[in-house]
């Protein structure tokens, strides 16, 4: 385990400390230092401090461990990997993310999970233990998205416009959400219990890794969106 | 017929002298114009379906068939002509978005047609590139602007990094599905052949194609399909396309039908799912964003490659450009609006853009007077169509110029503008894989190597007839070029004079 005092680093340095030989690193005293383990595989991160914008992206096969908040674009364009985040995270969390885990203990802003994709096996997860912000999941390709809405404190589990665009994988909102409201391409139901069983290994995981029972998560039911077609253009155009 | 009859646009003609009924065009139409009547044993033909491509006319053995346009006209309205009319009927008829393929091709001014080259007389005298050597190599790249000592005393040699072209131009982005496995194959073949750059365009790097990295430019598009860390580590540049020249603005729909196999593995996406491309990279809402997703993509390739920032040639395209060289980026692509793409919705591509010509002459002009030229090579696409284009365009600022359109015609395209079918009968814009076996991508990347090779030959020609030894002291040399029939305006934004002057 080495430890990278990056008080008074810029991003590249601490970047080139990571890339570095060995494979596990603590970040003490981070400051909004952007791009942190970018492209980079085979590493186990630990943060103190709040990493800046851009943290994982294009994640390759890498943990990391965030112990505090984090700003925008968390895991942009991930591939494979995990992110946990033991406070709240910015937006765009996930931008067209292929790959790999990211879980929030928080909430997220604006845009999380936008564009997020998937083929086969390698299915993107995000878990957000509080509220997302709104237009989650616009253009929803793939993988699963999970809000939790956790110490919500009144707040509405997701803002406006969720779902926008989305062709493509599932979200899970806990709870009823009758009173959000859904663009007329996907269709929103009560998760049935091979649905939930889908998630419960995700969820299983989140729970380990922030301490929380799942039979308590269990208990309400949630809300499952898929869309209703994976080519929503077809009808949209006339050859000239 | 109906009120929903639209009288097909072109006519197949057959001359029966010659025909032996072989029935080569019926096997050669993915249109399925063609048909055998075995009753009468004549071939009959569905001019409804013809989209005039050529291919049956071209693999006729006995010469016996052409497509002419169809003289069924409706009455000659100045205003309403026969084309608008017959788009309303297409609409009426569908609700249909108009969706068309290939480049703008409304009669709008082609300023490469309204400027002349200089050449040399007596004084200054010409040079013969078949005896003296001529210098059309180029590197793309951020260019210091003062001499650096070490703290020796000695030169610093470490430059950022730069792209090495044996000439000045490139293929421009095309994905992998709106054209084929053996275009993009015959693009990287004689990419390489040439030592000059292809590009990936928007739909990842199918893992056959990696070993072209050298000569390979990877897109990070709104959609990022297909982009990981090996991917963005696989290519000599990476390329964020903002905006195109045939579509500035929009996104992009590569349509379910083709998802298929490959295509949806590169690019990471369920078969059969809608590829959809945003209009905006929805982390990107000002410069500042924009250094983000450069400084991201250079920190994920340890600073070893170029960052390309390509944008459609549009209004304060000046403005935006500078914003853009100072954003980190090294190279800067602006594609006019005649650029070319496989579907783009018809009054998008017609009616939104500007012409290259302004669009280029503006940017550098302006990078020029900011004193941030040498932050960015620039590079100009969208119609370069022939090797004078391509000199007119250095001489008005680019370090080097991106086509698609032109390779695309060496490969056997025939302009039919119907990309969006999926039915390229020379296997270039298809998926079906009985027609992208038409396209042999050895024969093809011989064509694409002889094309170019040509226009190196006719490069060299124009900068001996200038007295210019090498492709660098030509750019932005604008005292080479002349108007002809353009206004005090148009010769102020081209910053040339007219010709006589």
């Amino acid at each position: 385990m080495q430890t990278i005092d990056a008080a008074d680093l810029d991003y590249r340095t601490v970047n080139e400390a990571l890339r570095e030989a060995g494979s596990d690193f603590i970040i003490e005293g981070c400051c909004g230092q952007r791009f942190i383990a970018a492209g980079m595989s085979g590493k186990n991160l630990t943060i103190n401090g709040i990493p800046g914008n851009a943290l994982g992206a294009y994640l390759n096969n890498a943990n990391i461990t965030v112990n505090a908040n984090a700003q925008d674009a968390v895991g942009d364009t991930m591939n494979e990997g995990k992110i946990l985040i033991h406070g709240n995270i910015g937006d765009a969390a996930g931008y067209a993310m292929r790959g790999g885990k990211i879980y929030v203990k928080g909430n997220a802003g604006y845009r999380a999970g936008i564009h997020m994709k998937a083929y086969k096996e390698k299915i993107p997860v995000m878990i957000i233990g509080g509220c997302a912000g709104s237009f989650l999941g616009e253009y929803q390709a793939g993988g699963v998205i999970i809000v939790l809405g956790l110490h919500k404190d009144g707040r509405p589990i997701v803002g406006n416009f969720p779902c926008t665009g989305m062709h493509g994988g599932k979200m899970f909102l806990r709870g009823g959400c009758e009173d959000i409201r859904f663009p007329k391409q996907v269709t929103a139901r009560c998760a049935a219990a091979d649905e939930l069983e889908e998630i419960r290994e995700y969820l299983s995981e989140y729970c380990s890794d922030f301490g929380y029972p799942i039979d308590e998560l269990l208990s309400e039911p949630f809300t499952v969106i898929t869309p209703d077609s994976k080519t929503p253009y077809k009808q949209m155009y006339v050859a000239n | 017929m109906s009120i929903e009859f639209i009288y097909p646009e072109f006519e197949v003609i057959r001359n029966e002298n010659r025909c032996i009924s072989c029935r080569v065009c019926e096997q050669q139409c993915a249109n399925e114009v063609h048909s055998y009547d075995e009753k009468h044993k004549i071939m009959r033909c569905d001019d409804s379906k013809c989209v005039n491509c050529q291919r049956c006319v071209s693999f006729c053995p006995a010469r016996a068939l052409k497509i002419v346009k169809s003289d069924c006209t409706l009455r000659e309205n100045a205003n309403w002509s026969a084309q608008t009319v017959k788009e309303i009927y297409k609409q009426a008829n569908s609700g249909g978005v108009l969706l068309s393929s290939m480049g703008n091709p409304k009669p709008l001014p082609v300023y490469w047609d309204k400027i002349l080259i200089n050449a040399s007389q007596v004084t200054n005298p010409s040079i013969d590139p078949l005896r003296e050597p001529m210098e059309t190599r180029v590197f793309l790249g951020k260019k210091p602007s003062k001499v650096q000592r070490t703290k020796d005393g000695a030169l610093d040699c470490k430059l950022p990094p730069q792209l090495e072209l044996s000439m000045p131009v490139m293929f421009s982005a095309m994905s992998y599905g709106s054209i084929s496995y053996n275009a993009h194959k015959s693009l990287a073949l004689a990419a390489t052949e040439l030592g000059i750059l292809y590009n990936t365009g928007e739909g990842g790097l199918h893992e056959d194609f990696y070993c072209y990295g050298e000569n390979t430019v990877v897109q990070v598009a709104s959609g990022r399909f297909g982009v990981h860390a090996d991917y963005l580590k696989a290519g000599a540049a990476i390329e964020i396309k903002i905006g195109q020249g045939a579509k500035p603005g929009i996104g992009g729909h590569l349509p379910g039908t083709k998802i298929v196999g490959d295509i949806s593995r590169t690019r990471m996406i369920p078969e059969g799912s809608d590829a959809i491309s945003p209009a905006p990279h929805h982390d990107i809402y000002s410069i500042e964003d924009l250094r983000q997703l450069v400084f991201s993509l250079k920190e994920a390739t340890e600073y070893k490659k170029p960052v390309i920032v390509k944008v459609a040639a549009v209004h304060n395209i000046a403005a935006i450009a500078s914003g853009i060289a100072r954003s980190g980026a090294d190279i800067i692509v602006i594609d006019g609006f005649r650029g070319g793409t496989g579907a783009a919705p018809t009054r998008i591509r017609d009616h939104v853009g500007i012409p290259i010509e302004l669009a280029l002459a503006a940017v550098d002009q302006r990078l020029r007077d900011e004193g941030i030229r040498g932050n960015v090579s620039l590079v100009a696409g969208g119609s370069i169509r022939s090797a004078a284009d391509a000199v007119k365009a250095i001489a008005l600022g680019a370090d080097a110029c991106y086509i698609a359109t032109a390779a695309l015609l060496a490969l056997g395209c025939h302009l039919c503008h119907t990309c969006q079918s999926g039915k390229c009968n020379w296997g270039i814009a298809t998926q079906r894989p009985e027609l992208v076996k038409r396209l042999n991508p050895e024969a093809g990347s011989k064509r694409l190597i002889n094309l170019m090779t040509a226009w190196k030959h006719e490069i060299k020609e124009f900068m001996g007839g200038m007295g210019i030894n090498s492709i660098e002291a030509l750019r932005g040399n604008r005292l080479m070029l002349r108007g002809i029939g353009l206004t005090e305006k148009e010769l102020e934004i081209l910053g040339i004079s007219h010709a006589g002057e």
